[in-house]
């Protein structure tokens, strides 16, 4: 037994050896002033990547760091709060903004994960309307405002139709008349809504009638007439993707993918503007992040009516703010771009306002309910 | 020894023995102490802070004291008594200015949908809200009617006893509701515990069928791998080596890769189907479906898993001399004979690790259904996933985990006691 005290303790040392190297890095940390100014020259911003990700960046982010000298690094993600959630609660915040969807931007200020910033504090319109008259109700919180309008709309192949072409949300749902597979996102959410209509609910029923459980079951019992046909994606990238691959003959999709898949990369694509449901987007900020003065900089840049109104030249979303302009072309291929935008006059008499309340409301219900749906 | 004894006085001798015994052992132990405190932090932590979430919530009760203590003499079916919406109302106020609101209001909608919206309409109105002043000099009078008029003007919702109800279900400490939910129950107005509406019972019947999938996967498992083993165990050295080594190539692939390479293979334009299409086997239009389904999942999971069962097996056979079997030939048994009856039982003890090293892997899977599954391949592991990352439910999270946890743990007395822990072989 002997030899093995002189080893033990030699193991000893080397474990609080190691113990101390894992520490350590802790412990220079207070002195890391000089990587944090680096790093204020730098923000890492969560966003949906591919088409809009790549148009936020030449609309919005390039032109900011121009003016500012402050570049933005960004970080692909698949929308929730998650992420956000276990950063925040852990400490580890590594993402300073993040590009949220109506709900999560919402759902996020109320759980405290978001710097509060209110719209009295964005700048105002060019004829000097303070912000909070320049947005339109309901797309504000008391973390951040939405910065521009995007749809879930039907688009389907133009080549799969041979015959007389789809029109209605209510095709979708008419396999005789339209048959192929159809592509659905994973979710209730926008599903639901779109059922309804088709099934002859009109727009402003269609969160009164899905209130009530004999409106929930029509709803599911619309789903059931396609769901053997229904490929379900995930992320906004794959709907475009699904039909150029000939996976489905119509899907449900952000309304910008479909329009970038047409007309920069030329697919034979086609939307139904037939019920489609409007919902906005925007930044917030995440809770303890280290960048805050950069981080409340981009966001107030992002809200200038001029920057906000830039991204419609480089993807089919519109601003939010009443003071905004739209662009008239597509900056790559100069297609027009009002009538592709889904707050175009003629699009948004047919759009349903997505209901971020309802949801918020009665999402965790739902989901189960689907889940349990989507299993049987 | 013996010599020391006889020169040296035998108690001093048993001292110094037992002294040194038990500095030894506790060098021995100091060893340990690292490996005990990387199992404590990195395991036990972490499950013992999950299974407490799973029944111990505190953030109601930590934002709204007052208002639960205050229902603590309510009678749950009438509208409570003013000094209940005082305190609510005040707190709710609170709540507002320091931001916790949206998280009370989340949690209370759990328990029933819609008060989320309620409680946070309630705490915008209420912002605006400021009991009148106390006249100078004058006791403060008793506000309880003032914030009772407030929150019924502010919501309609306050006059009914189930929103009380709501957060008096959520406001409670520690709770077994995570768990009814987990088990498709919930406790009606009276408190009795009855089954949730049918379309929301999911987790029982999900629990059943990744048992049921669990089985199915150890049973192929075995199926192939016994086979597989006996075959390498009883072929040449050097043929044996490489046998195993392509057993042991993909136990060492990552398991992403050998999913999505079954993708390649299964899906409907994949491999698989194009060779059947080209051999006329099958139409075009009737390519089958074999991934993003129960089968996918099936297929994927037993071959991610062969190997736990294949190497316990193998060693164990290894181990089993060749003489046995010739011994039950000589003595004229057949072939199946002596198989079942001498070769068979000693491999048992492989038998059992490979299939609980299975079993318990496989319940508790998550990746492969989640990639391969599709639609119907889902498992109760997807669920819990779900939950933590998409509904942020962790409480639910954490009771379906701690419902899998006793599973196992039920399941593997159950084993100790049919076949005994202590015969099982890992090699």
């Amino acid at each position: 037994m002997k030899p093995c005290a002189p080893v033990a303790a030699k193991a000893l040392a080397a474990f609080a050896l190691a113990a101390l190297a894992v520490a350590a890095p802790n412990l220079a940390a207070d002195d890391e002033d000089e990587t944090q100014e680096a790093e204020e020259r730098s923000l890492t911003v969560a966003s949906w990547g591919g088409a809009y990700a790549r148009a936020s960046r030449a609309a919005v982010l390039d032109p900011f760091a121009a003016e500012t000298g402050v570049t933005v690094q960004l970080t692909d993600y698949n929308g929730g709060l998650a992420e956000v959630r276990t950063q925040v609660q852990t400490g580890h915040v590594h993402w300073d903004l993040v590009d949220f969807d109506s709900e999560d931007l919402l759902l996020g200020c109320e759980e405290g994960l978001l710097v509060p910033f209110a719209v009295e504090e964005l700048p105002p319109a060019a004829d000097g309307t303070p912000a909070e008259q320049d947005y339109p109700p309901g797309h504000t919180t008391e973390c951040g405002s939405a910065m521009l309008f995007f749809s879930f709309v039907v688009a389907y192949r133009s080549d799969s139709f041979p015959g007389e072409p789809p029109t209605r949300l209510a095709d979708f749902f008419d396999l005789e008349a339209f048959p192929g597979r159809r592509g659905l996102e994973r979710k209730p959410k926008v599903n639901l809504e779109m059922a309804l209509m088709a099934d002859g609910v009109a727009r402003e029923d269609v969160y009164a009638t899905l209130s009530t459980p004999a409106g929930m079951d029509r709803a599911f019992a619309k789903l059931d007439v396609i769901k053997p046909h229904i490929v379900w994606w995930q992320t906004g990238a794959q709907p475009p993707q699904l039909l150029a691959d000939r996976e489905v003959a119509m899907t449900t999709a952000p309304n910008g993918r479909i329009f970038n898949a047409r007309f920069l990369e030329q697919q034979p694509f086609e939307v139904i503007w037939d019920g489609h449901v409007l919902n906005s987007g925007g930044f917030g900020i995440v809770a303890g992040t280290r960048n805050l003065d950069a981080a409340r900089a981009l966001v107030e840049y992002s809200a200038r009516p001029e920057v906000m109104g830039r991204l419609s030249a480089y993807i089919a979303y519109s601003p939010t703010r009443f003071s905004s302009p739209t662009a008239p072309k597509h900056l790559a291929t100069g297609t027009p771009m009002p009538e592709h935008l889904p707050t175009s006059p003629a699009h948004r008499a047919t759009a349903l306002a997505f209901d971020i309340n309802w949801w918020a409301d009665n999402g965790d219900e739902l989901n189960e309910r689907f889940l349990a749906w989507l299993a049987q | 020894m013996t010599t020391a004894a006889a020169s040296i006085p035998a108690g001093i001798a048993l001292d110094k023995d037992a002294r040194q015994q038990r500095r030894a052992r506790i060098w021995a132990t100091t060893l340990t102490l690292p490996l005990v405190a990387f199992i404590g932090v990195t395991f036990l932590a972490p499950l013992g802070s999950m299974l407490t979430r799973s029944v111990h919530d505190p953030l109601v009760a930590d934002t709204v004291p007052a208002t639960i203590e205050a229902l603590r003499t309510w009678d749950g079916s009438t509208v409570p008594a003013p000094d209940a919406f005082a305190a609510l109302a005040q707190e709710l106020k609170a709540a507002r200015q320091e931001r916790t609101i949206g998280q009370l209001a989340t949690r209370v909608n759990r328990v029933a949908g819609g008060m989320r919206s309620i409680i946070t309409r309630t705490g915008r109105k209420l912002a605006r809200v400021e009991p009148p002043a106390p006249a100078p000099g004058e006791e403060a009078p008793d506000q309880s009617d003032f914030w009772k008029n407030a929150l019924l003007e502010a919501e309609d919702a306050w006059a009914e006893p189930t929103s009380w109800l709501a957060i008096q279900r959520a406001g409670e400490r520690y709770t077994g509701r995570h768990y009814l939910h987990a088990l498709d129950l919930d406790r009606d107005p009276a408190g009795d515990i009855v089954r949730r509406e049918p379309m929301q019972r999911i987790y029982v019947a999900l629990l059943v069928r990744t048992l049921l999938v669990s089985v199915g996967i150890t049973g192929l498992c075995l199926l192939l791998g016994y086979p597989l083993a006996y075959f390498i165990a009883h072929a040449p050295l050097n043929r044996a080596n490489l046998l195993l080594l392509l057993v042991l190539v993909p136990f060492w692939t990552s398991l992403l890769v050998r999913t999505t390479s079954w993708i390649v293979l299964l899906q409907s334009q994949g491999v698989l189907n194009d060779i059947m299409v080209a051999l006329g086997i099958l139409a075009d239009e009737n390519r089958l479906a074999m991934i993003y389904n129960m089968t996918g999942t099936f297929v994927a999971m037993t071959h991610v898993l062969l190997p736990f069962m294949v190497l316990p097996v193998y060693s164990v056979m290894r181990s089993i001399p060749a003489s046995h079997m010739s011994a039950a030939a000589s003595l004229g048994a057949s072939f199946p004979r002596a198989f079942w009856r001498v070769y068979w039982p000693q491999t048992l003890p492989g038998v059992g690790a490979g299939a609980l090293l299975v079993f318990i892997l496989s319940i508790g899977y998550y990746i492969t259904p989640a990639l391969v599954g599709g639609r119907t391949g889902q498992l109760i592991s997807n669920m819990i996933a779900y939950h933590m990352q998409s509904s942020l439910n962790w409480p639910l999270a954490a009771a379906l985990g701690g419902i899998l946890l006793a599973c196992v743990a039920v399941l593997y007395l159950l084993y100790d006691r049919l076949v005994g822990v202590e015969r099982m072989k890992l090699g």
